[in-house]
């Protein structure tokens, strides 16, 4: 058997070459760097190598080559798909990313140390955990870990076969798991958290494996564009690919957290860090949905009629329970994990639209194109509360109990202020950047005939509305009951605070003026096939 | 032009929110003598006899998506305009220690709702009509949960899911409107644009609904009115004159313009329903308001019954209708400002909203009283104020629409003299030891109201100029519609002489 030397693109793979790189040195710099100095040397590491990635981006995307169908070229002996939805997405990823580092470097808040645990290996409530605490120590390995879960969302969106999807699905998972386990208060919960998390997450990626040998089984390739012509022109076995669809599908919709894949995700926003969740919330979301949306377009864009009524109910469940269960939370995380379990029937309701530019007029919208926009305002929005969520506090770590946020709008105006700018996007108010995302991805899906979905879409926006404004209305009309102490705001570095300021910044730009993104994202074009 | 008209106000309420709160109401009082200003300087330069948009300004917004700041003034925005530019420099005038709590939230919303509810009557572009239409609903919600009632909470809460809801309603129908005009060429949201769009008849009825829906919870209509009561009770006399004078009337402004205007084959198919509701809100809405003891959900309440008159106007179709309507929106606002405004000034003195709890002011505060008596009769109808003219104007249409319907609607007149005599009688006469030493109104309270009672009296006479704007208008409405019947000059005419 004759070797051939594969081809890899150096250039349009570098950002992936770059993070992936520098996560690896990080892990060095873990082992060799004194303690004192590898706060300081980590996150400049991170930073760089994500900001060099995110400038890598840039280039790639203003040079990518046009082919028939779409922009763009199949890398890596077809491994990887580096087209104009890529590249939006892996711009997207890489600023949450910067936010996410942002976040994790925050030591005000904490009186000198981040919020991830002195110690991970110390039993809560031990000796060894009130040593490493006294002596102030941290864990730094959150960086590389952060960086490793990038590498993994850039390489997710953009594969080209389900193998190289697998192996990106695991590469981002696994720093997750370990990152919601690392809180430095309330350790039980969050150790909780990333276990369940863990346990979960391997037995759904296990549906996926198993989906893509079914799907291997039908169509004899792992590579997605082989996989479309399969579903074009072969009528056999389509039991094969109907069941292998819908295992592919339980991995995919579980990193999002549709219904009924959902169990996971209140438990884990809500033991997990807060920077981690912000970061997690945001960055996996939009990887995940670039993938999804490649899976489902690319390769069985053609059976469209076998997975859409599967889709149709995943959404409708997901919209449903994701803000009425929302509606009865008493804790902020829990009712932003909810609220986002419903943003994501949103954004499946997206992926319902019309697929491809050529089914449509000259200036409508595309599928991609309102999901694309969807996951930055909704990232935007989430990374902004999370952070805010940080900051109110009192002596024993934050507080996400509800009834403590009570008058919260009286003694910190601004930070209520902001956190309600986020919660009216969430909700999708006009003059917020949710509210373009929920009209593009309504749209799209009126566009392409689903408007029973899209009703049902608009009656959980009301109920979602009711509890962002009973959020609200906590916060700004009613004072601590009897005998509870009310939350305060803890003054932050600059970090958190400029996350936050740029967050309510481009949350109303994106509301105002969406013209520009709506533009980049529609020049992004279709996936290439 | 109109944009500055909009930028004053809004302007203004980020110099409230962000200077000190000494400041906060001289800001709040130039900048809206300033809009004021701009919205008389508008009416110099807009040309009555003409119809259509005027003074327009149009810019692509969101080009994707076929969205263009578009603005325009029509006769029906024309009139909306000034009335809201004329109530609300009056409502801060009035309400003078309204917000005494918290002066810079307080005029920082009141500028920001007159700024977003301009911008809701001058907007030709469907989008950016449901964009301000939405986010009127912010400043508003605040106003009524900052500032009234110790269960305001509530009633502001209650206020904003009721409109919320409406508004994600009509989000629906703004979206199916984009999907067709995408169908049919290039997707655009300007009114002119979409008014050559070619429906078919299951579609525009559908997107009809929406519509309809938004309006009737914003109106309200009964059975979706629930929330008025709650909110008029609860809320400041001032903040419910900007909500039931101004919001409020975005609720029937709407039906004019996109209902009728857009969709005028549903409008016609829809009108059985909707004139039933109109004459069941005109009736219930009177009855319940003369049970009240609460005078503020009293007047909450007449409104009911005066937005089913307006409704019946719109949807009867003929140009008295559309006449009648228009000028009792104007009308209404102004009749009802009056009414919250001295009701909340006799609250204030008397410590109480129950009616039952005052009495005997008569004797005391005369002027109140005058004040109080003008409204309530202004509210009834009483020839030779205002709105007897546009109630004369619809009910004439309503009977030429079918008799029984102007039958029913008659007997609103009636129960409307009861609620405001009544309420009259029982706040005012009578022997009350408690009453004696009450102040009658101050300078600043009575100057404050004087403007609406000169309007009430002076249109009441002489309602040509209200007439000369709206009926180019309703000319061009009646022509979408496909109406074509007498030119409404000439009843109007008798109308003003039978108020004589």
């Amino acid at each position: 058997m004759e070797f051939v030397k594969p081809s890899i693109e150096y250039f349009e793979l570098s950002p992936l070459f770059v993070l992936f790189g520098a996560a690896c040195l990080g892990v060095i710099v873990e082992a060799f760097a004194a303690r004192e100095q590898r706060h300081r040397l980590q996150v400049t590491l991170s930073t760089v190598a994500v900001g060099a990635a995110l400038v890598l981006t840039v280039l790639v995307g203003l040079d990518l080559p046009e082919t028939a169908s779409a922009r763009g070229i199949l890398a890596a002996e077809g491994s990887v798909a580096v087209d104009g939805p890529t590249v939006f997405l892996w711009g997207t990823v890489l600023v949450f990313a910067l936010a996410g580092i942002a976040l994790f470097a925050e030591r005000r808040l904490e009186a000198g140390v981040p919020a991830f645990a002195g110690q991970a290996a110390a039993l809560p409530g031990s000796e060894a955990e009130r040593e490493a605490s006294t002596k102030g120590l941290s864990h730094t390995e959150v960086y590389p870990l952060l960086m490793f879960a990038v590498t993994g969302m850039l390489l997710f969106p953009a594969s080209g076969d389900l193998l190289t999807m697998f192996v990106a699905l695991e590469v981002l998972s696994l720093p997750l798991y370990l990152l919601c386990g690392l809180a430095r208060r309330r350790r039980l919960l969050s150790q909780e958290a990333a276990l369940k998390y863990f346990l979960l997450g391997a037995f759904s990626s296990g549906f996926f494996l198993y989906g893509v040998a079914l799907v291997y089984g039908y169509a004899g390739t792992m590579d997605l564009g082989g996989i479309a012509t399969a579903v074009q022109n072969n009528t056999q076995d389509r039991v094969l690919l109907l069941l292998g669809i819908a295992m592919l599908s339980v991995g995919l919709l579980f990193k999002v957290g549709a219904v009924p894949f959902q169990a996971w995700t209140p438990d884990v926003y809500q033991g997990a860090p807060t920077a981690v969740t912000a970061f997690m919330s945001a960055a996996t979301t939009v990887a995940a949905f670039g993938a999804i949306a490649r899976v489902y377009y690319v390769a069985f864009g053609a059976g469209r009629w076998d997975w859409q009524p599967l889709l149709w109910v995943v959404a409708i469940l997901t919209m449903l329970v994701g803000s009425i269960v929302a509606a009865v939370q008493t804790d902020v995380k829990r009712m932003l994990a909810y609220s986002a379990i419903a943003h994501t029937g949103f954004l499946l309701v997206g992926v319902l639209g019309v697929q491809a530019g050529a089914d449509l007029g000259p200036d409508e919208i595309t599928s991609t194109q309102a999901i694309l926009f969807y996951l930055v305002t909704y990232g935007v929005a989430s990374i902004g509360t999370f952070a805010l969520v940080t900051m109110v506090r009192d002596g024993g770590g934050e507080i996400t109990a509800l009834d403590r946020w009570a008058g919260l709008g009286r003694r910190a105006p601004w930070v209520a202020g902001t956190f309600v700018l986020f919660l009216l996007s969430m909700a999708g108010i006009p003059l917020t950047g949710g509210f373009i995302g929920k009209w593009s991805v309504f749209t799209v899906a009126m566009s392409s005939g689903a408007w029973p979905v899209v009703l049902v879409a608009i009656a959980s926006s009301i109920i979602a509305v009711s509890f962002y404004v009973r959020h609200v209305r906590t916060m700004f009309f009613t004072e601590p009951a009897e005998g509870v102490e009310g939350a305060s705001v803890t003054a932050a570095s600059p970090l958190t605070t400029a996350t936050v300021a740029v967050c309510a910044v481009a949350t109303v730009v994106l509301g105002v003026v969406p013209g520009p993104l709506l533009d980049l994202a529609g020049h992004a074009g279709d996936f290439i096939r | 032009m109109l944009s500055a008209l909009l930028l004053v106000p809004l302007l203004g309420a980020l110099a409230v929110a962000l200077l000190p709160a000494a400041h906060s109401r001289s800001i709040a009082i130039g900048a809206s003598a300033g809009t004021l200003g701009l919205g008389i300087a508008a009416l110099t330069r807009y040309d009555t006899g003409a119809g259509g948009y005027q003074l327009s300004e149009t810019v692509n917004w969101i080009e994707p998506l076929g969205v263009h700041y578009a603005l325009g003034l029509d006769g029906l925005g024309l009139l909306m305009v000034l009335l809201t530019v004329v109530l609300v420099p009056v409502v801060i005038v009035a309400g003078w220690a309204e917000g005494e709590a918290n002066p810079r939230s307080y005029y920082a919303w009141v500028l920001a709702l007159e700024g977003l509810s301009l911008a809701v009557f001058l907007a030709t572009d469907v989008f950016l009509f449901y964009v301000v239409f939405e986010a009127t609903l912010i400043p508003a919600y605040f106003l009524i949960g900052g500032f009234g009632g110790a269960k305001r909470a509530s009633a502001a809460l209650k206020f904003l899911m009721f409109q919320l809801g409406g508004g994600l309603v009509l989000l629906a129908s703004v979206i199916g409107l984009y999907v067709v005009s995408a169908q049919q060429g290039e997707a655009s949201y300007l009114l002119t644009d979409l008014q050559g769009l070619d429906l078919a008849t299951d579609t525009g009825r559908w997107l009809f609904v929406g519509f309809f829906i938004a309006f009737a919870i914003k109106a309200p209509l009964f059975p979706v009115h629930t929330w008025l009561a709650d909110t008029t009770e609860q809320a400041t006399p001032g903040t419910s004159v900007l909500l039931v004078c101004v919001l409020d009337k975005i609720g029937t402004f709407g039906m004019l313009r996109f209902c009728l205007g857009l969709f005028p084959e549903a409008s016609q198919w829809a009108t059985p329903v909707v004139v039933t509701l109109a004459v069941v809100s005109i009736i219930y809405g009177a009855f319940v308001a003369i049970g009240q003891d609460d005078l503020l959900r009293l007047i909450g309440l007449t409104s009911l019954s005066h937005f089913g008159f307006i409704t019946l106007g719109i949807f009867v179709f003929s140009s008295q209708g559309g006449s009648g309507a228009i000028l009792y929106m104007v009308n209404h606002g102004l009749g009802t400002a009056l009414l919250f405004l001295v009701a909340g000034y006799l609250i204030q003195r008397r410590g109480t909203a129950s009616i039952r709890e005052m009495g005997g002011l008569e004797k005391t505060t005369p002027v109140l009283a005058g004040l109080f008596l003008v409204a309530g009769l202004a509210t009834l109808g009483l020839p030779g104020l205002s709105p007897f003219v546009s109630e004369f104007l619809v009910l004439l249409s309503a009977f030429d629409y079918h008799w029984w319907v102007g039958a029913l609607a008659v007997t609103g007149i009636v129960l409307a003299a009861i609620y405001v005599l009544w309420a009259y009688q029982r706040i005012m006469t009578g022997p009350r030891d408690d009453a004696a030493g009450t102040p009658d109104a101050t300078t600043r309270e009575w100057v404050a109201v004087a403007p609406l009672v000169a309007a009430l009296v002076f249109f009441g006479f002489y309602p040509q100029p209200l007439l000369d704007a709206s009926n180019p208008y309703v000319d061009d409405l009646m022509q979408i519609v496909g109406v074509t019947d007498d030119q409404p000059t000439v009843p109007l005419g008798g109308a003003g002489e039978a108020g004589n």
